[in-house]
């Protein structure tokens, strides 16, 4: 179970007049529904006149296009239209995935379906639309597309090599963005240093195997020329406006709702080529096309990530200092920027990252962002923390020990103090208020550290190889317009809360920010109580609906609670005050002589009941006879809310893990894993642990599972989920996890992100507690994920 | 796109009779001939579990369970679990504990973890572990999962000594 502890010894001071929801548990209000098979899934919605769309997609990782044989196709049972890139993209315009922020970033133009050319395995190139999905399956059988095959960009390694062929002529080369970072004195810091350690750290590209697939349903109506777009998404003002601007239709003619959504994890924030065919499909055949991914083309189609290879050194004196870090970062994204949030941005953030807690005052760093021939990567729950922190913590324990000083201790010694914020990072990020420090302490109370250690050695003894490893953490959440508006992408960075005072004294909250299993609808709810004043039973939140809620960015970059909570908060705090006008009105008192209290409206000074809330909106909504002609009741109110303070609000946490390697087969049992995380104020505990918790296994899974296997021709070769490893539960060690309180400023919720710090720290202390158990074999791993033939190999023995 | 088999069966103790192609998966009628929703598709070929459906009192894969072989079967779905008091007290601790995100694995879980409260009453937190790994959950980490199973077994005891 979770403790908590605050940086200040007071508590946090108390939200709101009457507070009995926010920084407690509450069960979470669709879990009951979900719990009983009630939920509703894009799959699970069924249209009048609904069609299917299938697509084929390219076998191979690079062709051209020569010819598509598609009469037996169209003739088979039930087909409605079959369609190739050149007819769709008469509707729908090509899009080139850049932002202007990220100097000299290139990438080419793409289509809903491939044109004359399909640059991976795994890209749409036909669609077939059938009035059932079976009959759909079954005529793509009967399809038959002729290709040459073209000469693949594989390697990522070689892909700027001038013998390597040019994926986009037009573009030059292979070079899709690169950025250096030198803070000058490097090179002097590493002469001075005592120690140097140089290594090269590897990182298996990986995705995301959301358990839902991507899956939408199109519903363009003629008569009104009215796009509606159900979509498993994270971001639905972000897919209006792409719907509009593709498709060059009004947005106010694109309504985009998501109802429940199974996993998401940054793989759904994404617009898919697959995406503007199926509205395009729809358009054509003005009916509703459902598209639902089978898992075999999720795997090529879905966005991947995290496939780096990072040449890196820290440079170190004997008594512990860090004096700089140095950097080198290739990663391969695939043939395109993904839309609209481009491919650069996770090598960007590495550069952004390395060394994050640490007080050196010497970075250097180098990026290539580069395309090949595989499935496009993207942002994925973390985007470039898990590798930075890999990078930097495993620097620091090969320093630690290259000077034989204790983990903790080297951290100890070097973390930015917590009386030092706020200040910038070396790499020039804005850090407002960190507790490495208090975290660090906590976690060594709750791991028991010095038993722990006592407990290694004894085992070691017995021939029993077992390692602990920390990592410390820095996450970036709640972010400004800094992450894409300023770049020229239209994804909001503020968010929006409208709530409504109903008749019968209940509250409605419709947010912008949606819900896809965090647990959102439970803090908006919880907040908005609080805030109003009523209980929790009496509050509904409506989220997913472009028609229905304001404006807003959505869920990413662990914005929900900080950004969504805020305009919670303070559109609960605008309609309380308003309900009391009404009340003062009714009661024919002073605003200052009533209080609302638990549903009630009561005097300010007895705490006597006055009215119930069913009083105030009885009259306000039906007898509206009974108040002054000068008075209207505003019972729906509105507020927005972008934070602005800093380019993005950074969180903190330290990992460690506790680990058992098998020297002889390589096996890595995994015991335990604990986590202290500051995600400034904790809304709802047992929600903050859970995100903990399942980014953690997520984190693990790339470490230690997960990898999208490729041949030498592009082929990837475990798209299945038999062959690709994700976590199971039989091999994950219970997750302790405890909190540390610095609310952030910037807000009066003061509340941080919390959904992808255990995503971001567990690689890292996995590998650090693997290489402190292999230490004795003087052998360790750096290349993700750690397999048992990795460990061998390391080990010698194979 | 062939000749249609006509089954009968039970689906949570409703009587039905299916006209249905003999290709077609159970999961497949319990969704699209029966609207019974519930029981989700996510691999499709056996691995992740969320489409895990009881037959004759032993939970199946329903995307590898041909719907024909359901003739003369009772089936339960999440849909039906309601109606049962074992079932019940697992989807509250699952309410407790939080052992769920999405919701998207949810009924195959409660399927699996249901027959294990069954046929594993003794079980440790280990064996729980064990058990349910033949059913993905991509959101929790399954800690959660545990804690509640766990929870359940716990209360079984309580109540059996009491």
């Amino acid at each position: 179970m979770s403790s908590v502890v605050h940086t200040q010894d007071t508590p946090l001071h108390d939200l709101t007049q009457d507070p009995r929801y926010i920084g407690h548990s509450p069960e979470r209000p669709s879990a009951r529904r979900l719990v009983q098979g009630q939920g509703c899934y894009v799959d699970d919605i069924e249209l009048p006149r609904m069609a299917h769309v299938v697509y084929w997609r390219s076998p191979v990782a690079h062709c051209r296009i020569t010819r598509i044989q598609a009469d037996f196709a169209r003739r088979m049972p039930g087909v409605l239209l079959v369609a190739d890139g050149p007819m769709l993209a008469k509707i729908c315009k090509p899009w080139v995935a850049t932002l202007g922020h990220l100097a000299h970033m290139k990438s080419a133009p793409q289509y809903p379906l491939a044109m004359e050319r399909a640059y991976w395995q795994g890209e749409p190139v036909v669609a077939i639309v059938a009035d059932t999905r079976a009959q759909a399956e079954d005529a793509l059988q009967y399809l038959q597309v002729e290709w040459e095959l073209l000469p693949a960009v594989v390697n990522m390694e070689t892909a700027l090599d001038p013998s390597t062929p040019v994926i986009h002529p037009e573009l030059g080369d292979n070079l899709c963005f690169t950025r250096s970072l030198d803070t000058g004195g490097v090179d002097d810091a590493f002469a001075q240093a005592d120690q140097v350690v140089n290594t090269t750290f590897e990182f298996g590209r990986h995705t995301g195997v959301t358990l839902e697939p991507r899956c939408q349903i199109a519903d363009w109506r003629t008569a009104e020329q009215q796009l509606t777009v159900y979509h498993s998404q994270q971001a639905p003002h972000m897919m209006q406006d792409l719907y509009a601007r593709q498709f060059d239709i009004p947005e106010s003619s694109v309504r985009v709702i998501c109802k429940d959504v199974g996993g998401s994890f940054g793989i759904k924030v994404h617009a898919y080529p697959d995406d503007f065919a199926t509205v395009a499909l729809s358009m054509m055949l003005g009916r509703p096309v459902k598209f639902v991914a089978d898992r075999m083309e999720s795997f090529t189609s879905d966005i991947h990530a995290r496939h780096h290879r990072i040449d890196a050194r820290i440079a170190v004196r004997n008594n512990g200092d860090i004096l700089a870090f140095e950097i080198d970062d290739l990663t391969g994204i695939g043939p395109f920027s993904m839309f609209p949030r481009t491919s650069a941005i996770e090598g960007n953030q590495v550069v952004n990252l390395v060394g994050g807690p640490y007080k050196h005052q010497h970075y250097r760093a180098k990026l290539n962002v580069v395309f090949q021939n595989k499935t496009p990567t993207c942002q994925y729950r973390g985007v470039g923390h898990p590798i930075a922190c890999a990078v930097t913590e495993g620097l620091v324990d090969m320093a630690a020990r290259a000077i034989a000083m204790d983990p903790l201790e080297i951290r100890r010694r070097n973390v930015i103090p917590d009386d030092a914020y706020p200040c910038s990072g070396i790499s020039g990020i804005k850090l407002e208020g960190l507790s490495h420090q208090a975290c660090l302490d906590k976690l060594e109370s709750l791991m028991n550290y010095p038993a722990l250690r006592a407990e290694q050695a004894a085992l070691r003894e017995q021939g029993i190889y077992r390692g602990i490893g920390i990592a410390a953490l820095i996450e970036l959440t709640n972010p400004s317009a800094a992450f894409y508006g300023v770049g020229g992408a239209r994804i909001a960075s503020q968010d929006g809360a409208t709530a409504r005072l109903d008749p019968n004294g209940g509250v409605t909250v419709m947010v912008s920010v949606g819900e896809q299993g965090q647990g959102n609808d439970a803090i908006y709810t919880q907040i908005a109580a609080d805030a109003v004043g009523v209980d929790m039973a009496q509050v509904r939140v409506v989220t997913g609906d472009t028609e229905v809620t304001p404006y807003g960015g959505g869920t990413w970059a662990s914005r929900g609670a900080g950004i969504g909570g805020e305009a919670v908060l303070l559109a609960g705090q605008a309609l309380r005050a308003n309900v009391l006008k009404v009340a003062a009105v009714i009661l024919k008192r002073e605003v200052g002589e009533i209080d609302l209290h638990r549903g009630q409206v009561v005097d300010a000074n007895t705490r006597e009941v006055l009215t119930p809330l069913t009083e105030v909106g009885r009259i306000a909504y039906f007898r509206s006879d009974l108040l002054p002609n000068d008075f209207t009741p505003e019972l729906t109110v509105t507020r927005h809310y972008a934070q602005r303070d800093y380019p993005f609000i950074f969180t903190n946490g330290m990992q460690a893990s506790y680990v058992e390697v098998d020297p002889d087969t390589g096996f890595v049992k995994l015991l335990q894993h604990w986590a202290v995380e500051d995600c400034g104020r904790v809304i709802n505990p047992r929600l903050v642990d859970e995100q903990i918790r399942g980014a953690i296994v997520q984190g693990i899974g790339g470490a230690m599972l997960e990898e999208c296997l490729y041949d030498d021709q592009g082929l990837m070769l475990n798209a299945n989920m038999a062959d690709y490893l994700v976590p199971m539960c039989a091999e994950m060690p219970d997750i302790h996890v405890a909190h540390v309180q610095t609310p952030t400023k910037s807000s009066q919720l003061g509340a941080k992100g919390a959904g992808e710090a255990g995503t971001a720290g567990a690689p890292a202390a996995v590998m650090n507690a693997i290489n402190d158990a292999l230490a004795p074999f003087k052998a360790q791993v750096l290349s993700q994920p750690f397999t048992p033939e990795k460990v061998l190999k390391a080990l010698g023995k194979v | 796109m062939s000749d249609l088999h006509t089954i009968r069966l039970h689906v949570n103790g409703q009587p039905h009779s299916c006209a249905i192609p003999p290709r077609l998966h159970l999961v497949d009628m319990l969704r699209d001939e029966l609207g019974l929703k519930g029981s989700h598709l996510g691999c499709e070929h056996g691995v992740c579990g969320a489409c895990t459906v009881e037959v004759d009192g032993r939970i199946v894969r329903g995307c590898l369970t041909l719907a024909v072989q359901a003739d003369g079967t009772q089936v339960r779905t999440v849909e039906g679990l309601s109606d049962l008091p074992d079932a019940r007290v697992l989807q509250e601790a699952f309410v407790k504990h939080n052992a769920l995100q999405c919701g998207f694995c949810t009924p195959g879980m409660l399927m699996a973890a249901r027959e294990l409260v069954q046929h594993k009453p003794d079980a440790t937190r280990e064996e729980v572990r064990e058990w349910m790994s033949g059913n993905y959950c991509r959101c929790t980490g399954y800690h959660a999962i545990v804690d509640a199973v766990c929870d359940v077994l716990a209360q079984r005891h309580q109540e059996a000594a009491a």
